[in-house]
């Protein structure tokens, strides 16, 4: 019964969604008001049913109900409650239902919130969300239908990758998708833009929120996944470059370039084509990435069991929305006529190349994912190569730094034109707070190499100069407190919003050098009661004991750390076998604080008692992702701004009194 | 200049065809880097249970041979199976290298299903299959009368392998 | 499909192998200065069993081999070189996660700064033609005239 009403609600989502794709879009151009009012409840409705059907999914998780194929074959009567629930998203087809979900509910979000959209605007974008919601729901309904059933229903599920019974995994891909589907909206706006052939500052307002949700979403996603892997992959790695990794980095480095443009829009009324080209780029990044992760033609560790079959289906899918927008783009783009008019140095300027770096970035990840199935296609197979973490480093890297660079200084620069030197020379005291950062960190580090160093100053000068930028504002010192706190309080919310992302940067990239510069890794043989140091903490091995899990066998080890004597803290990290799958997990055991993590992991016995052991002490290494945390944190206080609520300009009729004539 | 705004459609086409031609690859299958070079030198004694070993000199008595790398412990080598017999039957030497199996495993397990082998090489610790460039089993070399590699193919033989790969790869060799 | 189906199974077979006579058990090197240079050799070759994983990441049998093989031929006296390029000898390019730099790779490295390069330049075409275009034409001699006949009309008033 729960397949059913699942299966028929996917169908009637399907049938609403065409007419929510058709008819407002039809009815924008006729002027036919009836069919523009269509689009809300059409929206809502879509919601609604993809929300029925979701639901009844994961009832048939929650239940165990074998006689659903999906449930049968991801799902296990033993697996804890909180794992059967995230086991719906776990699978392919599952993972499809909540894309359409998300679509489905950023569509109906616009429905429902968006009154301050111009009605036919409004009919358009979500038009173009349901077009793309027809294409995802046959694909899901037609291919990987969640709901096809099983007769007679096995008496037991075939459980789970043990791998994805982790509370951190359970959350990552809804904010994955919350991410890089949100951005299917600004997808939408850009199209409904370009046939309306007009991109204008209100454009730019109106699209900024949905844009702006999607980014945050993203943002936490990501770094979810890249917590997900330190804490679990069991050698401390936290970003391997690899091609499902890259697919949701992409769209998060065109959409940070989209909300950076988007702003240049807004202001001035510039760079127009461009923004509507990377919002249609941002999504197409994603929809890229939906392909890559269910086709098969890259190997990941991440890739669900993959089907050529239906990457043919998403890709001709791809080709239709792709080229279709890039074709409305090439025909309708040329029209759009740029406004306001800019020096090189300005706001313009940085924010311009802001764009550029970024873009690259995004565009040099591309290159390195695709480039194997590139050579491969062009050398008929003869010709592989593998492109890994040396490759986007010694690439990527060194495009984004001249960008941090800049995010400091950009800031600071007034709109059409500015003074370059004069503002390096406003920055002389933010110089010197990172040199003296910098002798700090080489007096406690001691050693450590000069890129090192580098980065760090890197990092401080992105910190400093983002509250340096603020006191500017605020006239700090030199003027009376009291005013700098009134300036404070007047500023717009999107300008602290800015400015906390940027320190979320700083963070981020802190704890990026801190932790690859300054590691220290030991790898030994072990018995029990033998102690190793690292970084000034002594580790004493107590050995190993045999244990059962809920659906595991493993062996656990117990170290005892300490610091001049003084205990600290004992780590337990294990080696699980799993028997359903046939599957073997380390655990490792982290003791994180702000300052460092103590990592520890067991690996083979050596067969005379001793133990393979890898321990080790990582800087700082957390601060990676509170700073993601703090970025999110920015996007959420910019979404708050007042001037993204404001509505279209209605015409008011109201005596206004007369002007007097200028005086001769 | 309207070139310019066609400029990402053109660069997506070229991605989609990429795509889609990629479809139809694998990529897992890695190409022998071996392919032209000659056989590594190496000396392995037989599998238990039978008396001829393997080794490189073997491979350059100026013969074209097959060469099957197989473990009893491997599924689809039992899949693959009835067709290196057939191979065999058809008059063409096929010799094997057993990959990191038990002794008596691995002849339990020509005894029971048929040995198509002409000569064995235990490869215990499976050091040489590396020097082969051997990353899975079953994979399936040819090799021709000097002792050089021409043809690797990586997976069991399905008819349309043998037909299309193994077969032409022996005639060229004889050549 | 069938392929991909098959490449399938023949590496979930792997993954189910017993470790009957592995190579040896993960013992790093006595000397420390030899055992970094292996680990940053494991570091940059990849796992050909796994997916997108380096050797120094896997638990897989053949990684392990490999990380063995890497430690043998050091203590034979190779370089870093020379022991990376005997399993790439044995394995192909495909085995090395940083690409090297020949023919088949010229895009790859020089892409992205070729790319950076192209579209700085492009950006720095398009700002200069928006700044010709917005320069306004210098007058002409009709409308200088008319230019200085208003100045003088609305100094008289």
């Amino acid at each position: 019964m729960i397949g059913e009403i699942g299966h028929y609600a996917l169908i009637l989502a399907l049938m609403l969604a065409l007419v929510q794709g058709t008819l407002p879009l039809v009815g924008a151009v006729r002027g036919i008001g009836p069919w523009i009012a269509v689009a809300r409840p059409a929206a809502v409705g879509q919601f609604v049913f993809i929300a029925l059907a979701f639901t009844m999914l994961m009832a048939g998780y929650i239940v165990s109900d074998f006689s659903i194929e999906n449930v049968a074959l991801n799902s296990h009567t033993a697996k804890p409650l909180l794992y059967k629930i995230s086991g719906v998203w776990g699978n392919h087809e599952g993972s499809l239902v909540l894309w359409v979900l998300i679509l489905a509910i950023f569509g109906a979000a616009v429905a429902l919130f968006g009154a301050n959209l111009p009605p036919t605007l409004r009919a358009r974008v979500l038009a173009v969300q349901g077009l793309v919601g027809v294409g995802f729901l046959l694909f899901t309904i037609g291919t990987s239908n969640p709901f096809a059933r099983l007769d007679p229903a096995p008496a037991q599920g075939q459980g789970l990758n043990p791998l994805l019974q982790d509370p951190g995994l359970a959350f990552h891909p809804p904010f994955l998708y919350l991410g890089y589907v949100g951005f299917s909206m600004a997808f939408a706006f850009a199209i409904a833009a370009l046939i309306e052939g007009r991109v204008d500052p209100a454009w730019a307002r109106w699209v900024r929120p949905w844009t702006l949700a999607a980014w945050c979403s993203l943002t936490i996603g990501v770094a979810l996944g890249s917590w997900w892997a330190y804490y679990e992959l069991g050698w401390g790695g936290w970003w391997f470059w690899d091609p499902v990794e890259n697919a949701s980095f992409m769209p998060w480095l065109a959409g940070t370039a989209l909300l950076h443009s988007a702003t240049v829009v807004e202001k001035r009324d510039a760079l127009k084509s461009w923004t509507i080209l990377l919002a249609i780029l941002t999504f197409s990044l994603s929809l890229l990435g939906t392909f890559l992760v269910r086709s098969g033609v890259l190997t990941s560790v991440h890739a669900f069991a993959t089907d050529p079959e239906r990457g043919v289906f998403i890709l001709a899918f791809l080709i239709v929305v792709i080229g279709g927008s890039l074709v409305l783009y090439a025909w309708r783009a040329p029209s759009l006529k740029g406004g306001g008019l800019f020096a090189p140095i300005s706001r313009e300027g940085g924010l311009i190349l802001n764009n550029l770096l970024l873009t690259t970035a995004c565009a040099t990840v591309l290159l390195g994912t695709l480039y194997p199935l590139f050579l491969d296609v062009l050398s008929g197979g003869e010709a592989k190569v593998s492109v890994g973490p040396p490759y986007f480093n010694g690439t990527f890297v060194p495009i984004m730094l001249p960008l941090v660079l800049a995010a400091a200084i950009g800031p600071l620069l007034p709109w059409k034109r500015a003074d370059l030197l004069g503002t390096l020379g406003r920055l002389q005291f933010v110089f010197g707070a990172v040199l003296i950062c910098g002798l700090v960190a080489w007096y406690i580090a001691e050693d450590g190499p000069v890129l090192a160093f580098f980065g760090l100053a890197l990092a401080a000068w992105l910190f400093v100069g983002s509250l340096f930028e603020v006191s500017e504002r605020t006239k700090l010192g030199r003027v009376a407190l009291g005013e700098s706190w009134r300036r404070a309080r007047g500023q717009p919310r999107a300008t602290y919003g800015m400015t906390v992302a940027h320190i979320g940067l700083a963070c981020t990239i802190f704890g990026v050098v801190a932790s690859t510069s300054w590691e220290s890794e030991k790898l030994q043989v072990m018995r029990p009661g033998e102690t190793m140091t690292i970084a000034g903490y002594t580790l004493r091995f107590e050995g190993m004991r045999d244990l059962r899990g809920p659906n595991y066998d493993a062996v656990r080890g117990t170290f005892e750390v300490t610091r001049d004597g003084a205990p600290i803290a004992t780590l337990f990290p294990e080696v699980r076998t799993f028997t359903d799958p046939p599957m073997q997990t380390t655990e490792a055991a982290i003791r994180p604080t702000l300052t460092a993590d103590l990592y520890a992991a067991v690996g083979d016995p050596d067969g005379t008692g001793g133990w393979a052991t890898r321990i080790y002490h990582k800087p700082f290494v957390h601060w990676i992702w509170f700073g993601a945390v703090i970025m999110t944190f920015g996007g959420l206080i910019s979404l708050t701004d007042r001037r993204l609520r404001i509505g279209v300009p209605t015409r008011r009729r109201r005596a206004r009194p007369a002007l007097k004539p200028a005086a001769a | 200049m309207v070139l310019r705004y066609l400029l990402p459609l053109g660069v997506f086409a070229a991605v989609a065809v990429a795509l889609g031609v990629s479809l139809t690859m694998d990529p897992r299958i890695i190409p022998s880097a071996l392919k032209g070079k000659p056989v590594p030198e190496f000396a392995l004694a037989a599998v238990q249970g039978r008396h001829l070993g393997l080794s490189s000199d073997n491979l350059r008595e100026s013969a074209v041979t097959v060469v099957n790398v197989f473990a009893s412990w491997c599924g689809p080598c039992r899949i693959e199976h009835p067709l290196i017999m057939k191979l065999r039957d058809s008059g063409i030497t096929v010799h094997g290298i057993n990959y990191k199996d038990r002794p008596e495993n691995a002849a339990e397990w020509l005894d029971n299903f048929g040995d198509p082998y002409l000569r064995t090489g235990a490869d215990l610790d499976g050091r040489v299959s590396i020097d082969w460039g051997v990353y899975g089993v079953p994979e399936t070399y040819v090799i021709d009368g000097h002792g050089l590699i021409i043809e690797k193919h990586v997976g069991p033989l399905m008819p349309d392998d043998i037909n299309e790969k193994i077969l032409p790869a022996i005639a060229r060799a004889k050549r | 499909m069938r392929r991909a189906l098959i490449a399938l199974v023949v590496l979930s077979a792997l993954s189910l192998a017993p470790p009957s006579f592995a190579l040896a058990v993960d013992e790093p090197l006595p000397d420390p200065v030899l055992e970094a240079r292996a680990r940053t050799i494991h570091k940059i070759l990849r796992c050909l069993v796994c997916q997108n994983q380096s050797i120094e990441d896997s638990n897989a049998d053949l990684a392990r081999d490999l990380r063995h093989i890497v430690r043998e031929r050091l203590l034979e006296g190779d370089s870093d070189a020379e022991a990376t390029q005997y399993v790439v000898d044995r394995y192909g390019d495909w085995v090395l996660l940083r690409p090297p730099f020949k023919a088949t790779t010229y895009a790859l490295w020089i892409g992205p700064f070729a790319l950076l390069a192209v579209a700085a330049a492009g950006i720095v075409v398009f700002l200069r033609r928006r700044l010709v275009i917005a320069a306004p034409k210098p007058l002409d001699e009709k409308e200088h005239e008319r230019l200085r006949r208003v100045l003088e009309e609305s100094e008289a008033r």
